[in-house]
């Protein structure tokens, strides 16, 4: 039984930050119907950026860790927002696909600057907070970076549930994510709205990574690109487009995957995540919350 | 260009009968040719084939694969299992003066066995995700070439995650320049026929192809199942070329170097997807030094094509050669 | 061509100008809590040209989509020379003799002209895809064959001098002539056309209605319209189908139905709002 809650409490933790990186696909989906490729490398730069900025701060220091973070979302919701300006814009009238090839080379460049910046090597990630582990009187152990995890994670998804429920650009971003043009007929700014999109995505990833490094301390700039899939297959498992549905969606994905990785199938860990999202987008691609459109002829 | 074109269409058959011989003779003489070079071309030839293929898939059906790598890795390593595992028992048995051509049998039957082996593995992805669309398509591709090289890395016999060396060094420039003519006859006397323009008619509008009485999946999964069928064939060259193959090498960055190539040449233009080959084997070697630099060339390429010429650098201006997904 | 050979031609009986070739019956179809088609039940014998009429959002399009095979009807039967469609797919039911053409223009853009009607040829095909790699004799001359009423079809249609040139290329009135062309490719023995005179100026809604009168005299074939010019549809149709909002609400010669009180009231409104 024991074991048991540890696997959930280690599949919690994992797929918490999961959840985070899920809304910014998710997001993204909803408002562009565009798959965010870069995504995952962005969630990397903010994991870099914890590190270096964690320089400037004291060493176990809660307030220091928590301006790290600060200082990171800030950093990548900008970067989120340029690329958006310089890559995805112009293509916006164009084709799906364009972007999503465009999406795939700005990955690459991020993940090949990244190796070519910070070096291949993989580097440590420093203790930004005050680390303790505690016992439960039956054995079960939570880190407090794994409660940080959970902390931080439901802060900002409030947060963000109040962005998009009650304030007016939150509003916009609904708007939009419904019918583009009829938002922009009565007077909102699309270009706004997405360029806010992509920021508040990019600094949720920019916190998952930091959160992510704080218990999988090694870092590289390649560290993206599976924990980016997996949370783009949470998206699609909760229904992409759909926030509360990206929440879901990582937090079950975290717990199978941390289930999976008990039993002897191990090694076929990474596999399983590909293998749901091609059986949820050939059986049910409307995920478990989403729904489906049907094509007009 | 016109009268090449009309002398392909004329005797296609002869052209390609003439390029098997002069990839014969040009092998017979190879021995004069600097080992570098013959590199450089046998590199070139695998890609040409690797990237004629995909052209098949991604531009004239307008499915877009992102899993392309994953069927050479079936052919890679299906074809070397054969010679390695089944090849010494096969050629025990041939007399010792014909074990010359025995063991060119056996090469041509193992490569012709991966070629099968990546094809069906083509229809098994092909078959169920065919009915997606655009990027939906194309994640799936991509998850399906993962799972086929985390396959690989799991099954111990053929190496698992250190990869299987020893394989024979059967591969040589005929063979590669024979199997790039093959692929390239083959896609264009598929496509230039009334059956063949069912294939850009399905990338133009599915809905319309099926009203003229086309049915769009079964030309989907042909494109597919050839275009694999080559990937495979590819890949089995390769890993005789290479004499060890392991499965980082088939993963999604192998699939991204080749679908950079028929974005360079034009998704649906042969021509401009064989110079693009060429193009972007040959690049590499000319910056030697920059190698470090190759990938973030490669990416940078990527989004410069796509934001200024997404149909490819080879789209003569008469041609709407489409731009991906369009 | 005179008698173009039918592909469903198995089916057809012999008394075939008389017994129904197209019979739509009793079909609803409903999107979620959306009736789109309501018990809508008509008929069509070879060949004639039927009017399919009614306002903006009547369901006209949807009529058409739901005997080509897009959509399957929530209830009801749909039969094709006594053989049920439901359920078929759209390139199985074209291959039963029904073609179409779309409201907004769907020719394939990025192929010629030529190829554009070439493609259409492919339900008749002898040949498939191994074929085109040996390229032997009989391959050859079949493509020479369709080429040959390729051309033949292109010619009778004015749209021969267009042949090489990309079907996006063209002006609007030759892309609507090349739909019809196209669709004719197939040989159906009914054709349905969504729309043909949208967007055209009064000569070119004259020349399109002599061109519509001359494919059913020509090709013997069952033409079903859908057209919003009433200047068209009277001129051309013998017969009149009129929907609104999904419902059949009148069906009668050009006559009965201009003068149809139900008819007056679905296109202006009700005499009080």
């Amino acid at each position: 039984m024991i074991e048991f809650l540890q696997q959930v409490i280690n599949g919690l933790s994992v797929g918490f930050v999961y959840a985070l990186l899920a809304l910014g696909y998710t997001m993204v989906y909803g408002i562009l119907r565009f798959i965010n490729f870069a995504h995952s490398d962005v969630f990397m730069v903010g994991a870099f950026c914890g590190f270096y900025f964690g320089r400037l701060v004291p060493a176990h220091s809660i307030g220091g860790g928590l301006l790290v973070i600060l200082m990171a979302m800030l950093v990548c919701a900008a970067l989120g927002i340029v690329i958006e300006r310089l890559a995805y814009r112009p293509l916006r009238s164009g084709s799906n696909l364009a972007v999503l090839i465009t999406a795939i080379g700005v990955s690459l460049l991020l993940e090949n600057a990244g190796q070519l910046v910070f070096g291949a090597d993989p580097k440590f990630f420093p203790e930004l907070f005050p680390t303790k582990v505690f016992v439960s009187p039956g054995g079960l152990r939570v880190s407090s970076n794994q409660l940080l995890v959970f902390v931080v994670t439901a802060v900002l998804m409030v947060a963000l549930q109040w962005i998009v429920l009650r304030t007016r650009i939150g509003t916009a971003m609904r708007a939009v994510s419904f019918n583009a043009q009829a938002a922009s007929l009565v007077g909102i700014n699309i270009d706004r709205v997405i360029s806010f999109t992509f920021g508040l995505g990019s600094a949720l990833a920019a916190a998952g990574g930091i959160l992510y490094s704080l218990n999988y301390p090694s870092i590289d700039p390649y560290m993206g690109i599976l924990p980016g899939l997996k949370a783009f297959v949470a998206a699609v498992l909760g229904g992409i487009g759909n926030i509360p549905g990206a929440a879901l969606g990582g937090i079950l994905l975290g717990l199978i995957e941390t289930f999976v990785k008990g039993t002897r199938f191990s090694t076929y860990t990474d596999a399983i995540a590909f293998a749901m999202l091609i059986v949820i987008l050939l059986f049910r691609p409307a995920g478990l919350l989403g729904k489906f459109q049907v094509e007009k002829v | 260009m016109n009268r090449l074109k009309t002398a392909l269409s004329t005797w296609p058959k002869a052209i390609l009968l003439a390029s098997l011989l002069a990839s014969f003779v040009f092998w017979l003489l190879s021995g004069r040719l600097d080992p570098y070079y013959l590199d450089v071309l046998t590199k070139i030839g695998i890609n040409v084939t690797l990237a004629v293929s995909l052209n098949l898939i991604n531009g004239y059906t307008g499915q877009f694969s992102l899993g392309h790598a994953g069927f050479m890795a079936v052919g890679a390593y299906a074809a070397a299992a054969i010679t390695m595992f089944a090849g010494p028992k096969i050629l025990s048995h041939a007399p010792a003066n014909l074990l010359e051509s025995a063991t060119v049998c056996l090469f041509m039957g193992a490569l012709l066995i991966g070629g099968l082996a990546a094809a069906v593995t083509g229809f098994l992805v092909g078959a169920p995700s065919l009915r997606l669309k655009g990027d939906y398509l194309a994640i799936v591709t991509l998850g399906f070439g993962e799972i086929i090289r985390v396959i690989f890395r799991n099954i111990d016999s053929l190496g698992g995650a250190l990869g299987l060396n020893g394989i024979p060094p059967y591969t040589n420039i005929f063979w590669v320049l024979a199997v790039a003519a093959i692929c390239t006859y083959v896609v264009l006397a598929m496509v230039h026929s009334t059956y063949g323009r069912g294939f850009l008619a399905v990338r133009d509008d599915e809905v319309a192809a099926e009203a003229m009485g086309l049915n769009p999946t079964r030309y989907k999964v042909v494109a597919f199942v050839v275009g694999a069928f080559f990937a495979g064939v590819a890949g089995g060259l390769y890993g005789h070329y290479t004499l060890s193959i392991d499965p980082r090498g088939f993963g999604f960055m192998r699939s991204i170097e080749i679908v950079v190539i028929v974005i360079l040449g034009g998704m649906g233009n042969t021509g401009g997807v064989i110079a693009a080959a060429v193009i972007l084997t040959l690049l590499p070697e000319f910056l030697r030094q920059l190698d470090q630099y190759r990938m973030i060339f490669y990416s940078l390429l990527l989004i410069i094509l796509m934001l200024t010429r997404p149909q490819g650098l080879f789209a003569w201006k008469r041609r709407p050669a489409p731009a991906p997904g369009a | 061509m005179e008698t173009p050979a039918r592909a469903g031609a198995g089916r057809m009986s012999t008394d075939a100008a008389h017994s129904p070739l197209l019979q739509v019956e009793h079909c609803t179809l409903k999107f979620g809590g959306l009736t789109a088609v309501s018990d809508l039940s008509l008929q069509l014998s070879g060949p004639e040209i039927v009017g399919l009429i009614g306002p903006n959002g009547a369901g006209k399009t949807t009529v058409f989509n739901l005997i080509t095979g897009v959509y399957r009807p929530t209830n009801g039967e749909i039969r094709y020379c006594g053989a049920s469609l439901v359920g078929e797919k759209p390139w199985e039911i074209t291959s039963h003799g029904i073609a179409r053409t779309f409201q907004n223009i769907r020719l394939f853009p990025s192929l010629t002209v030529f190829d554009n009607v070439r493609v259409a040829f492919h339900l008749h095909l002898k040949h498939d895809v191994r074929h085109s790699l040996w390229r032997g004799r009989g391959f050859l001359q079949e493509e020479r064959e369709i080429g040959g009423q390729v051309m033949e079809m292109l010619e009778i249609f004015h749209l021969g001098k267009l042949r090489e040139d990309f079907a996006k290329n063209l002006s609007y009135g030759d892309q609507r002539r090349l739909e019809i062309v196209r669709a004719l490719a197939t040989r159906p023995t009914l054709l349905l056309l969504d729309e043909p005179a949208a967007g055209m100026n009064p000569t070119e809604k004259a020349g399109l209605m002599k061109l519509i009168e001359f494919v059913e005299q020509k090709y013997r074939i069952a033409i079903l319209l859908v057209e919003h010019d009433m200047q068209v549809v009277m001129g051309i149709c013998r017969r009149i189908v009129v929907l609104d909002y999904g419902v059949k609400i009148a069906e009668g010669t050009p006559g009965e139905v201009r003068a149809d009180p139900k008819v007056i009231e679905a296109y202006l409104g009700q005499a009080r709002e």
